[in-house]
């Protein structure tokens, strides 16, 4: 997975110059994550795809800067609070400007804003980058429920509400997710990817998981769609590349199960019609 | 130099009360724009009780994972509403509407708004849009149940049919226009109505603030509106606006939406920055510390907000990720020029720990919790990470709860000048640290939940039984700022009528503080001089004027005693 | 009026500058425009400013030496009290009910608002109270 420097909308990509920027950019994240260990976490975790981690170590680099920016105005008001009460009715003196001060906390946050800026577009480019695919997966939402279907193998996962349908994906293989709305906005989200997309009907959402370690992880609907969006729930069921295309052909074989299912989908679904004009 | 001169009340005004109607025409035909704004005040706060009682609900069907206090349809109604009710009939309309209405003529010297009748009208209009939008409870189908940002297409008539949606929409134009007719008034008071030597860069920071709000009001109210308009046509005449099936674009309602969203943010936040620049200068006894970065810091923010309002939609796939993203983080720039400006201001002074200071140090901390989180939801990587979970509605509970603090703040500083008593600053006390330590409670937990993955929205949570521990910590907080609200109702009972404040409690700075309390019909019978944009502090302690620019060292005079 | 005029102009510039580098490098229209319609509403008033403020002498507002006294006098016409900001607040709301509850409702509504606006009309033009 080659991660680009270069926003994706921008020109043609010069790959000497844009290199070295890539690499002067990295370097801060790349130190946070050599002591990724040794850093607290501050809440977050590093997650089971290469991107939630490298949201992960952006996270920590946030959470440093806001920690120190956060400390140190905390201790100039206790200081205030504590050493400057009222005593007496003397009048304090009247000061109003300072103009190098002021120039000093007015310079040092728009360097923070452009260090974190920059932090950003490393792991936002890398997140969004157009690597090669492996496994394409197409993701429908619908009131209330998903489907995962897996183009070219005739396998449809479907399951409403407490249903939990679970999408299998193999590790180590550049996931390709095609994830669409039949009805309503919908929000894809795995915490443990550290990641989520809108599901927004008229739109070709195409984003890629490279999964790093195998496991089942929760899945849920972020975006309010109605009244059991509590309950639009999926799993993602992350596999050995062998035991990936073993799932396939067992699914390929019950497909006659798997019709039945696919049309109560349409049933529901046919109420909003798809029209991707995006892709 | 401190000789005051009469200034003569405007003729053509006739407006002795004595001899206008009594009782509830007085109430209904008045023009006054302390009346409108004190009518606003008492509105805005019986709305914030409202949303108040939707989030106690709220938080206690969320204590445990099966809660069965309320079902999955009202528990979506209760949300929509609990956020409809804050931000456009409460934050809103207490911000540019309430004390904005009744303090920004008196600090530039002005008898009254530019446009009384049209003031008068701005308020009619809200009280029926939040009756109207409050009634959606009444119909059949239930009030309005898609969130507050009424996303399409789930408001569309196919996926939400029912009067409380179009109650919803009703409402928001009715408060909408209501909006800008303040917004216009307010411009025009500034421009037109400043007393003789009240130039521009004297204007207290609070007049500056709701003038930037009123700019922004004029931006981004109309795209909310024609936004309705449009919502509206696509549920009931056929349109295809939002839709896909008829060639629409529902992302265009997200931009359209958030376009308003954005600015709307800082409309609500603008005029309680303004309220503790006051209140921090006043009770330290000294002037606000870079006054003009200040006023450039607002007017910063005031410019980025035109350009941030796709950070809401990073998620959806369809924006410029790194435009938005550094527009976004740009902000965070000025808002830390005002909150360093604020402790410069505490710096060395002598602060007085009133309940409005105490309000306005927790309104310090809480904005700073909201504001260092909300620089995260910048960076679009850690928006996908925790866009639509508890963070988010952690980092803006911070912030709006921020701005509750600095509310009340604003409400025990301007009180006393604008009924003549003062509040009782023991419960006024106990009321803070209520309200200030049950925020934290409430909000803290929050941000855990979403980083532990809770989305926003749920009804229940029966896969996760684990997040109970932490939601009962935030229903907890709930009901500790529940609390608090209460005991400022008991408060202004017990008060009432108790301690007269005089014209000059606090020994303020600004020229509210020199007239009376309530201030007479047209606000002042005598002027200052105004040389600074601290008249009154000029003339009761015209031996302790702010240091020239530029100027750190004591005063040659010797300002201490 | 020369700050008024600059602060509305500034950020109306500011406003153009950003809608340019937003339309050429996004290439999405809604928010395009919509950044256009506030540079427009910063201008229009902005350069209103500007042309008086190169037209009038500064006002005793604008004047850092004024003296209370210079603003004695006239400032404006404020009615004292008015029945019709009501009747046109109530006119509105029966306007938006009919957009829930029926097309009847507009009838009463346009002709409660008929005359609020008359009425309103009519007081300006006696100029305050009767």
């Amino acid at each position: 997975m080659e991660p680009s420097a270069l926003p994706p909308q921008g020109g043609p990509e010069r790959p000497r110059r844009r290199g070295r920027l890539r690499t002067l950019l990295i370097l801060p994240v790349a130190a946070l994550a050599l002591a990724g260990c040794t850093v607290p976490r501050f809440g977050a975790s590093p997650g089971a795809t290469t991107s939630s981690k490298s949201v992960f170590h952006l996270w920590q680099g946030f959470s440093i800067g806001a920690a120190i920016i956060g400390t140190l105005v905390v201790v100039l008001i206790a200081w205030s609070v504590l050493f400057h009460r009222r005593r007496g009715e003397a009048i304090p003196r009247q000061t109003q400007y300072h103009i190098p001060l002021e120039l000093t906390y007015t310079i040092i946050p728009v360097l923070i804003v452009l260090g974190l800026f920059a932090a950003t577009l490393v792991v936002e480019n890398k997140e969004v980058a157009n690597p090669k695919t492996d496994v394409v997966i197409d993701v429908n939402a619908f009131q209330w429920g998903w489907k995962f279907s897996y183009p070219g193998h005739d396998v449809v996962v479907v399951g409403q509400t407490t249903q939990d349908p679970t999408m299998v994906m193999p590790v180590d293989q550049n996931v390709r997710i095609n994830l669409t709305s039949s009805d309503v906005v919908h929000g894809f989200y795995v915490h443990a990817f550290n990641f989520s997309r809108y599901a927004l009907p008229g739109v070709l959402n195409q984003f890629t998981l490279r999964a790093t370690s195998t496991g089942l992880f929760n899945g849920q609907c972020t975006q309010l769609c109605g009244l059991y969006h509590s309950l639009m729930f999926f799993r993602v069921r992350v596999v050995s590349a062998g035991q990936y295309q073993a799932w396939l052909s067992a699914q390929a074989n019950s497909a006659a199960a798997q019709a039945a299912q696919s049309a109560t989908n349409q049933q529901i679904s046919s109420i909003v019609p798809t029209k991707p004009t995006k892709g | 130099m401190t000789e005051v001169l009469e200034r003569p009340a405007p003729a053509g005004g006739h407006g002795h009360e004595e001899h206008g109607p009594t009782g509830i025409l007085k109430w209904l035909t008045t023009t006054d724009h302390k009346v409108i704004g004190l009518s606003y005040t008492v509105t805005a706060v019986v709305m914030m009780v409202i949303g108040g009682a939707f989030a106690e609900i709220i938080r206690g069907q969320l204590s445990s994972p099966n809660g069965t206090l309320v079902s999955l349809a009202q528990y979506n109604e209760l949300f929509t509403m609990h956020g409809s009710v804050m931000i456009y009939l409460f934050a809103g309309p207490f911000a540019f509407g309430a004390l904005a209405n009744i303090i920004v003529p008196i600090q530039i010297g002005a008898p009254d708004m530019a446009f009384p009748r049209l003031n008068a009208l701005s308020y009619w209009l809200y009280l029926t849009g939040s009756i109207t939008m409050l009634s959606g409870f009444f119909v059949a189908g239930g009030a309005a149940n898609f969130g507050w940002v009424a996303y399409a297409p789930l408001s569309s008539s196919v996926a939400t049919p029912g009067s409380g949606a179009d109650l919803w929409i009703g409402g928001l134009l009715l408060t909408g226009f209501s909006a800008i007719f303040t917004g216009v008034n307010l411009c025009a008071t500034v421009f037109y109505l400043r007393a003789p030597g009240m130039t521009m860069f004297r204007m207290p920071i609070f007049t500056w603030n709701l003038l930037v709000t009123a700019i922004l009001i004029l931006l981004a109210f109309p795209v909310l509106t024609a936004g309705l308009i449009m919502l509206y046509a696509d549920r009931h005449f056929g349109t295809h606006i939002f839709s896909v099936a008829g060639g629409g674009v529902p992302v265009l309602w997200q931009n359209i939406f958030w376009f308003w969203g954005h600015p709307e943010v800082y409309i609500l936040a603008l005029p309680f920055f303004g309220m503790v620049t006051e209140i921090i200068a006043v009770f330290s006894k000294k002037p606000v510390f870079g006054y003009k970065g200040m006023i450039f810091a607002t007017l910063t923010i005031g410019a980025l907000s035109l350009g941030v309002w796709a950070h809401h939609m990073f998620t959806t796939g369809t924006v410029l990720l790194p435009f938005f993203s550094i527009m976004s983080l740009l902000i965070a720039v000025p808002t830390g020029i005002k909150m360093f400006n604020w402790i410069g201001t505490m710096w060395r002074g002598q602060i007085w720990f009133s309940t409005a200071m105490l309000m306005a140090i927790g309104f310090l901390i809480t904005f700073l919790v909201g504001g260092l989180t909300g620089i995260y939801l910048a960076s679009p990587p850690l928006d996908f990470f925790t866009h639509d979970t508890y963070f988010v509605v952690a980092h803006f509970h911070s912030v709006v709860m921020a701005l509750v603090l600095g509310a009340m703040g604003g409400l025990y500083y301007w009180g006393p000048k604008i009924t003549g008593y003062l509040l009782n600053e023991r419960i006024g006390k106990i009321q803070f640290w209520f309200l200030f330590i049950g925020t934290q409670v409430f909000t803290l937990p929050m941000y855990l939940l979403g980083l532990r993955g809770m989305p926003r929205r749920m009804a229940i949570y029966p896969q996760h039984p684990s997040w109970q521990y932490l939601n009962d910590w935030a229903t907890v907080g709930a009901l500790m700022i529940g609390v608090s609200t209460i005991l400022f109702v008991v408060n202004i009972v017990y008060s009432w009528k108790r301690y007269p404040a005089g014209d000059n409690p606090w020994d303020g700075h600004t020229l509210e503080w020199f007239t009376s309390s309530p201030p007479p019909h047209h606000n002042f019978y005598r002027l200052p001089p105004i040389r600074s944009e601290r008249p009154t502090w000029d003339y009761n302690h015209p031996e302790h004027r702010a240091l020239e620019h530029g100027h750190h060292e004591p005063a040659v005079d010797g300002s201490v005693k | 009026m020369r700050t008024e005029a600059r602060v509305l102009l500034g950020l109306g510039t500011f406003f153009a500058i950003m809608d340019a580098v937003y339309w050429f490098w996004s290439k999405e229209d809604a928010g395009g425009v919509m950044i256009i319609a506030g540079t427009l509403l910063c201008f229009l008033p902005g350069l209103y400013y500007f042309w008086w403020s190169r037209r009038m002498r500064p006002r005793p507002e604008d004047d850092p030496h004024a003296e209370p006294a210079q603003g004695a006098g006239v400032v404006g016409t404020f009615p004292g009290t008015s029945i019709w900001p009501f009747t046109l607040g109530m006119a509105s709301f029966v306007m938006v009910l009919a957009l829930v509850f029926g097309v009847w409702l507009v009838v009463p509504g346009v002709a409660l608002m008929f005359w609020a606006v008359v009425g309103a009309t009519g007081e300006s033009r006696r100029g305050g109270q009767h």
